[in-house]
């Protein structure tokens, strides 16, 4: 089982009143989380990226943690706290060039001694456009089309110094880029860094069978896990790969208790902390595209229909249907008599490990055994204990039933992941 | 006597850690990051106010904002300032990560503005021709002025988490910067707060002509390459002056002298403070940035050479006064542009 940890970021998952909570933004923090996921034998350790702050209805969205640090830089500095475990940045290929990055992810590799991966994300909208020289909109193909030749255009970067220690010059014309010239460093430890591609869309599913290493995704029921899980895999032949070259890993979140029931009401506390009065107004208001400011969080849903406006929710993901959604919420809460906050809470329930340590232990063991994973990125709700618990009380679970290390057995992430070294290109002659 | 002579006007020393192009950081150790951990080390014992570390996108090396960034946990105090050129980068994205190296670095991180003038670098990015110096400083000093409107745009006290209302963040503390320059725009908000120092040290190269303007209107320290002392103090009167001029208090601008140094023994190391102390004493510069032929040799002979002898006269600290980068040269905290309006607007 591969185990990944996700540093509690930008959105409401992260519970931030109360006690115990650090910040978000302190090495200190950082330092915490990397070093209790190293201590449970993690494979790596994640960011996210952001690169414009949300909006809600026109305004800076100010309900959730915001503010976050430029990931290479983070993970360069854990590089010096850490020994073994993998460094993963988040970093869109719509707004970066693929010199600087493939440079500035290499650096990494070496920094690290060969624990350095990519998340490749790429953004749509021009909302996040107006940050950057780039700007622009790219519609969802091309934003694909962009991305796989970024890629393909690092990896002839990182493998332009062959065996024989000299720099060849790199020459790549695509309809995206022409980048002519020598890369400033020889191959990394690891050869390439790790590639990891987010998405579940029919686009980033091809995108990931033809490129990634890892594939970062949101199923979380054993069901959905299974379907995706054989897709996935399913596509990999067409492009030459075999099954154990590209590890699938949903993000999950989880919460311990010393009983069942113990759990399930920690659960459903931490659930009304993340889904506060305003946050569910906010829920709202996204699905019905007006200002629904004045209702009670705690009474009825409104019983008019959505008015979709595409500008009310700026920086995050849309909502497909609204109607059909408004309509969901409506039944489920007339059906179980839901105030508008419970409504939320019952429907945006993202907690999928939920019991005593023994419990989650043998639900994460059974997802992998019926091939829905190859292992998890665990988000936890708190900075920067919400790992605490787990390594402590779960990772010695795993170990017992043998499907965690309980050592590493290499150095680099390549190795952790049990993917070779990418082909090292031929030397001169 | 007094008993504490010590310089009413404190000396600032800075030492580069990489060598001369033509040693080319070719060898392993450009790659290793423990090289410049004990660098930076043997450094901060000789109480050196920072190091910088060079970049380019078309020379070996790797990028030397990660390179410090390594650095930052392994080290207590020095100050760490790698090159970061503006030429082919975003602007939001150089910002955030000089402000993330000043979070790592819990308040010791600084910039060097660089610009990319070759060919060879525009290639390497194929979005547009190389420039004419004056262009590309002129941009420069845009990106260094968005910089720190984006370190600014959240005020220090922004993060209130109010659990009674569900803030995280009071938005109006937080504020767009809507900068529009000559070839980008920024709409702002950083998505990373304010650092630990307000905004990190902006170091520039001034000795060029088309370099001097940016460095008077945006750098916090100004090097200056000069072989004598009449040629450094000229050079810092101008950039005083220009500073002045553009409304600045002259007195928040360091200039250092960048000197290269190659010391073989012991007594070149006499004969450097030697010669810095009759440069101080002359009022050529507020310090000195050295750039070493072979660095591991000559910090090593500057720590245990130069800086006890500068020590013994009364002209270098032996302890460091603060924790920040800002604290070391002096440099008091900015105050933030948008909290300052906001208070006098209501």
């Amino acid at each position: 089982m591969h185990l990944a940890a996700h540093f509690p970021g930008v959105n409401n998952t992260t519970v931030w009143t109360g006690d115990p909570v650090g910040s978000q933004i302190d090495f200190a923090s950082f330092e915490h989380l990397a070093r209790t996921a190293e201590r449970g034998r993690f494979d790596f350790f994640f960011l996210a990226e952001g690169l414009r702050l949300r909006e809600h209805k026109g305004r800076i969205h100010d309900l959730d943690v915001m503010g976050r640090p430029e990931a290479i830089t983070v993970l360069s500095a854990l590089a010096a706290v850490t020994d073994r475990l993998g460094l993963a940045a988040t970093v869109s290929a719509t707004f970066n060039e693929p010199y600087e990055l493939a440079r500035r992810l290499s650096t990494l590799d070496h920094l690290s001694g060969g624990r350095a991966a990519w998340n490749v994300v790429t953004t749509s909208d021009a909302f996040t456009g107006e940050n950057f020289r780039r700007g622009g909109f790219l519609d969802r193909a091309d934003r694909y089309v962009r991305a796989a030749e970024f890629v393909a255009t690092a990896r002839a970067l990182w493998d332009s110094w062959p065996a024989d220690g000299t720099a060849r010059p790199v020459a790549h014309q695509g309809p995206h880029f022409t980048v002519r010239g020598e890369f400033t460093l020889p191959r990394s430890p690891q050869g390439h860094p790790v590639i990891i591609q987010a998405g579940d869309s029919a686009e980033g599913r091809d995108f990931a069978a033809a490129t990634a290493d890892v594939i970062f995704t949101r199923h979380s029921t054993l069901a959905a896990g299974q379907e995706f899980y054989a897709d996935v895999k399913g596509r990999l032949p067409a492009h030459g790969r075999d099954a154990d070259s590209l590890k699938i890993m949903p993000g999950v979140t989880f919460v311990l208790g010393d009983t069942a029931a113990d759990a399930q009401e920690r659960a459903a506390t931490i659930r009304r902390e993340q889904v506060s009065p305003q946050n569910a107004l906010v829920a709202l208001e996204q699905v019905w595209g007006v200002d629904l400011s004045a209702y009670d969080p705690d009474g009825p849903l409104p019983d008019f229909d959505p008015v979709p406006d595409p500008e009310l929710a700026q920086g995050r993901v849309r909502i497909g249907d609204p109607k059909a959604v408004a309509d969901r919420w409506r039944a489920l809460s007339e059906a179980k008599g839901l105030s508008i906050r419970e409504t939320v809470i019952e429907t945006t329930g993202r907690q999928s490990f939920v019991g005593t340590p023994a419990a989650v232990a043998e639900e994460m063991t059974a997802f992998v055994a019926a091939r829905a994973a190859d292992g998890f990125i665990l988000v936890p709700h708190l900075t920067p204990g919400g790992l605490d618990d787990f390594v402590d009380r779960v990772v010695p679970l795993l170990q017992e039933r043998g499907v965690l290390r309980t050592e590493y057995e290499g150095v680099t992430l390549r190795s952790h992941l049990g993917l070779p070294e990418p082909a090292r290109p031929a030397g001169k002659g | 006597m007094s008993v504490s002579p010590c310089a009413l006007r404190p000396l600032h020393l800075a030492f580069a850690l990489d060598g001369p192009v033509r040693r080319a950081r070719r060898g392993r150790e450009a790659y290793d990051p423990e090289h410049y951990v004990r660098l930076a080390r043997l450094a901060e014992r000789g109480t050196l106010d920072f190091v910088t570390l060079g970049d380019s996108f078309a020379r070996p090396g790797p990028d030397a904002l990660a390179v410090l960034a390594r650095v930052a946990p392994r080290t207590g105090r020095i100050g760490l300032v790698p090159a970061v050129t503006t030429t082919h980068t975003e602007p939001f994205h150089v910002s955030t990560a000089v402000n993330t190296l000043d979070w790592v670095s819990r308040g010791r991180a600084g910039w060097t503005v660089e610009v990319s003038r070759s060919r060879a670098e525009a290639r390497l990015f194929g979005r547009r021709d190389a420039a004419p110096a004056d262009a590309l400083w002129r941009e420069a000093g845009e990106v260094a002025d968005v910089a720190a409107r984006l370190w600014d745009s959240w005020e220090d006290d922004a993060e209130i988490r109010d659990a009674a209302t569900g803030r995280f963040v009071d938005r109006d503390r937080l504020h767009y910067v809507d900068f529009r320059g000559t070839s980008f725009s920024v709409r702002g908000p950083s998505i990373t707060p304010r650092p630990p120092q307000g905004r990190p040290v902006i170091v520039a190269d001034a000795t060029t002509r088309a370099a001097r303007e940016v460095a008077a209107a945006h750098a916090d320290v100004a090097l200056v390459r000069a072989e004598d002392p009449a040629t450094a103090g000229d050079a810092r009167a101008d950039l005083r002056e220009r500073a002045r001029a553009l409304g600045r208090d002259p007195d928040r601008l360091r200039v250092l002298a960048s000197l290269p140094v190659e010391l073989y023994c012991s007594g070149d190391a006499v004969g450097l403070a030697d010669l810095i102390g009759d440069w101080h004493a002359d009022g050529a510069c507020d310090g000195f940035h050295l750039r070493p032929a072979d660095p591991q040799r000559d910090l090593a002979r500057l720590v245990d050479g130069t800086v006890p002898v500068l020590q013994h006269r009364c002209l270098l600290r032996r302890f460091y006064p603060g924790a920040t980068l800002r604290e070391h040269l002096g440099l008091p905290r900015p105050a933030n542009r948008y909290a300052a309006a906001r208070k006098v607007s209501p």
